[in-house]
């Protein structure tokens, strides 16, 4: 219960975590199913059909159910701590975007056992997706269950942009902001701008495949090209969503077990900006074999290799950082390590596949899903190991086995390297994507299987990784408040977990890497900006659960609106909206009730503060 | 960050009571944030609509179809009612609740004016001209930019009626000004989207 009705970030960061970790692992198994029907010719393991739903699903449920929650999980856990804030500027908000993630998350995943899941590819590309070539109510599962999880992401996202803005400590310009901090803000911004544009695009979609609309069907006067540029003017500035809060990660870990400042603090931020910027002026480099003509073609291309030049401002940053800096290889510090040659390797084959004429060649093959896994695995996921490794102890009070993180990041990146760098060939040597099956003697047969052992190897770094987290919580809770004795920022200077109310007086932050500075002066903690005073806490509420179940009884109604039921009771409910009016009434009175009342809040005071 | 003064007395407000406490100013920012997010959900709508305003399947086309006086009667009624929201923030500046009161209830009325206009037009299109959602590509861009459009005046017009009915209940705060205030801006953008759909939309439709 406490959970349901928590407004505690750090409570909800857990939550986010839980949450990702399952999907991650549902995603994962996928994965898994998937590599062992393509481990040798011609496998009858899985049908065709069944394979285009492991496909859809494992896609969908890894970007937008497996790592955003996670990410969300750590901007949640660390960015009021490191801007010396008390809270998120919305709590109540910041539960709602959550649960609407889950329940959003949860409807999606329901399609496995109700009737079949999406199957027309994560993309869900029209005429694929429309009701002549996907007549199960899979696609219907992910255009509303993207749309109510998608909710849940906008929600937060402006939350953290409100949050960064008005609620930093004071003497925190956005100068003297940590990078982590950063990324989270400018991905925020990302998020703005981008998902309503697959808001709508889902809308439409549905629209087409419930209410008979025409956006997309050629016969009634649409245009299946119109929803490739709607996707990917979400999906390109989306990759760029996972990747820069990867990147702040590895700019927190890389100078804290350097012993140095970031080098080129400004041209970091610079290139954070510059990143987003042009991810929005890019997407159609995802067309080009669609026949948008010569110019357009030369233009995105052009466009989407300028990106390459702050991404290696970076890279470039990241290195002159350890440079002659006492570095010491931590668990976290392996995986920032790792992270850097093999994002950009998947940098590399990205500027190849951004020439037009290149791309006609690797187009629909394996070598795009090398490239994209490179980015994603080999950039994404290592750096949250990273940042999970790095702030676990923050998170729990508990140092995760460094000798088993150890094993967690050799026996990962082995397997992905090996899961993936052979791709990059098959692709190469004309293996499609998305293909089931494929003839023997075609030069595929040993890449594969090569393919398939390594993504078991990495199953094995996953659930090493489990287990150390699984012996960890068995452990006491006495990690110190800066347990890698190097923290720059402040989130290192309260203990480990933090209070419910993080900082018991508002630091003052007199520079970049606050916490460094002061210790540099000889300092043991931060100057308090302000005297020890009663501190005001929002309630906890179960409104945003209640929300979110209403928003996912009514996307199930609409879903079966047009359905014939075996029992006349259901057809009448379904078929006349009655479930969805019932799922509406049910969020907009949980919207009523946290209008009427208000919610005052209660207080800790001082006595109490100096009590614990 | 406290709400303790939440119950001051009307006359010692502050001038601009939305933005007296951090929890006004924050919610006055993120609504801004918000509607950044809103302008590019109807920016999508309305490129939808421009790709595809053409494809009309050989069903009604924008000029057979539209009405120009009957838009543009619903047209005044929403910009009069963006003018009476901005008479009531003023009213809330001066602390006069009776005032602020009574030119949220006309805003509103408006509103609903213009929704049944758009109801109208609306079953009109359906009944005589058989253009429904169904018909075309370019009727279903239609109904889903205008209906969209349509479907935040209606969440508006509830919202609003709410925050009359809770000023009614707690007076005028720190608390119900910022809900107040950021519910005008919801407005206000409402109809800005609005003078565009009667450029995009209508006019357009009309000349070609
Ligand atoms: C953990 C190990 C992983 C393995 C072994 C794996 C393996 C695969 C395989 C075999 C495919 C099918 C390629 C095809 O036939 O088109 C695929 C597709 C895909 N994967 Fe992964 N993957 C892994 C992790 C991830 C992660 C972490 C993400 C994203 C965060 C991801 C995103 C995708 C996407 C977007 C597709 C494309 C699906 C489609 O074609 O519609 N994968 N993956
Ligand atoms: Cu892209």
């Amino acid at each position: 219960m406490d959970w349901i009705t928590t407004v505690d970030h750090k409570k909800i960061a857990i939550l986010y975590l839980w949450a990702g970790g399952l999907f991650f692992g549902i995603g994962g198994l996928e994965a898994i199913l998937i590599r062992i029907q393509l481990i040798k010719p011609m496998n009858t393991f899985l049908d065709a059909q069944t394979f285009n739903e492991l496909i859809t699903m494992h896609g969908t449920t890894m970007i937008f159910l497996g790592v955003m929650p996670v990410i969300f999980a750590l901007m949640n856990a660390v960015i009021p701590l490191q801007i010396g804030a008390r809270d998120v500027a919305f709590p109540f908000l910041n539960s709602l975007g959550f649960w609407t993630f889950l329940f959003g998350g949860l409807l999606l995943n329901l399609s496995w056992v109700m009737g079949g899941a999406p199957d027309a590819g994560w993309t869900a590309y029209t005429p694929l997706s429309g009701k002549g070539y996907s007549a199960s109510h899979g696609v219907d599962f992910y255009t509303i269950g993207l749309q109510i999880a998608g909710l849940g992401t906008l929600i937060g996202g402006i939350n953290f942009l409100a949050t960064i803005i008005t609620m930093r400590a004071p003497g925190m310009s956005f100068m003297r902001m940590p990078m982590f901090a950063w990324a989270t803000f400018i991905t925020s911004a990302i998020i703005l701008f981008a998902f309503p544009a697959v808001t709508v695009g889902l809308v439409l979609l549905t629209f087409d495949r419930i209410l008979d609309a025409n956006f997309f069907n050629v016969a009634g006067g649409g245009n299946p090209v119109l929803w490739q540029h709607i996707f990917w003017i979400f999906g390109h500035p989306e990759v760029y969503i996972l990747i820069l809060p990867a990147f702040g990660i590895i700019s927190e870990v890389i100078p804290t077990f350097s012993r140095k400042r970031l080098f080129g603090y400004s041209s970091m931020v610079f290139a954070t900006i510059l990143i987003a910027f042009l991810g929005f002026m890019v997407w159609a480099h995802h067309m080009f074999t669609t026949g948008l003509g010569p110019v357009a073609n030369a233009l995105f291309s052009v466009s989407t290799m300028l990106i390459a030049v702050p991404t290696g401002i970076k890279i470039f940053n990241w290195l002159f950082t350890m440079w002659g800096g006492q570095v010491r290889f931590t668990t976290p510090n392996l995986f920032a390590a790792g992270f850097i040659p093999t994002f950009t390797m998947g940098g590399v084959t990205g500027v190849m596949l951004a020439s037009a004429p290149a791309d006609f060649q690797f187009h629909d093959t394996y070598f795009v899903v090398a490239h994209f896994h490179y980015v994603i695995v080999g950039g994404l996921v290592l750096g949250l190991f990273a940042g999970l490794h790095y702030w676990w102890p923050k998170m729990f009070g508990r140092m995760l086995s460094e000798s088993l993180g150890k094993w967690t990041f050799w026996t990962f990146i082995i397997g992905f390297h090996l899961t993936f760098f052979v791709q990059h060939f098959l692709g190469l040597m004309g293996m499609q994507r998305r293909v089931f099956t494929y003839l023997p003697n075609q030069q595929f047969d040993t890449l594969n299987l090569v393919s398939t052992v390594g993504a078991f190897l990495m199953g094995v770094g996953m659930i090493i990784f489990l287990v150390n987290v699984f012996l960890t919580s068995r452990r006491p809770a006495d990690a110190p408040e800066d347990p890698w004795e190097d923290g720059r920022t402040l989130e290192w200077t309260i203990p480990s977990p933090p209070p419910e109310y993080n900082f018991k007086q508002t630091p003052l932050v007199r520079g970049l890497d606050a916490f460094w500075k002061e210790k540099m002066a000889g300092h043991k903690g931060m100057t308090p900006a302000e005297p020890v005073g009663p501190i005001h806490m929002p309630s906890a509420t179960i409104l945003p659960f209640l929300m979110s179940v209403g928003i996912f009884i009514a996307g199930l109604g609409f879903m079966f609106s047009r359905d014939e039921f075996s029992s006349s009771i259901m057809s009448f409910l379904f078929n006349n909206y009655i479930v969805t009016a019932l799922g509406l009434l049910i969020t907009f009175g949980s919207m009523l009730m946290r209008s009427l009342f208000d919610d005052h809040g209660w207080h800790i005071e001082p006595e109490e503060l100096e009590g614990r | 960050m406290t709400t303790a003064h939440a119950e001051a007395a009307e006359g010692t407000l502050p001038h601009e009571p939305e933005k007296a406490s951090l929890e006004g100013r924050n919610k006055v920012l993120a609504f801004w944030l918000f509607l950044g997010g809103e302008a590019v959900l109807f920016g999508t709508l309305f490129a939808t609509f421009l790709a595809l305003r053409n494809q009309t399947n050989e069903g009604p086309s924008a000029a057979e179809l539209f009405h120009l006086p009957l838009v543009a009667a619903a047209t005044l009624l929403l910009l009069v009612s963006s003018l009476t929201s901005v008479f009531a923030i003023q009213a809330m500046h001066r602390g006069n609740v009776a005032q602020l009161r009574n030119w949220l209830l006309v805003t509103v009325l408006l509103g609903l004016a213009f929704l049944i206009l758009e109801i109208y037009e609306f079953s009109v299109y359906i009944r005589h001209e058989e253009f429904g959602m169904t018909t075309s590509a370019f009727s279903s861009a239609f109904y889903t930019l205008v209906g969209f459009h349509g479907a935040h005046v209606a969440f508006g017009i509830l919202w609003i009626t709410v925050l009359i009915g809770q000023l009614m209940h707690k007076g005028l705060t720190v608390v119900t000004a910022p809900k107040i205030y950021v519910s005008a801006m919801y407005w206000h953008f409402i109809d800005v989207v609005w003078v565009f759909i009667f450029t995009v939309v209508y006019l357009l439709g009309k000349v070609g």
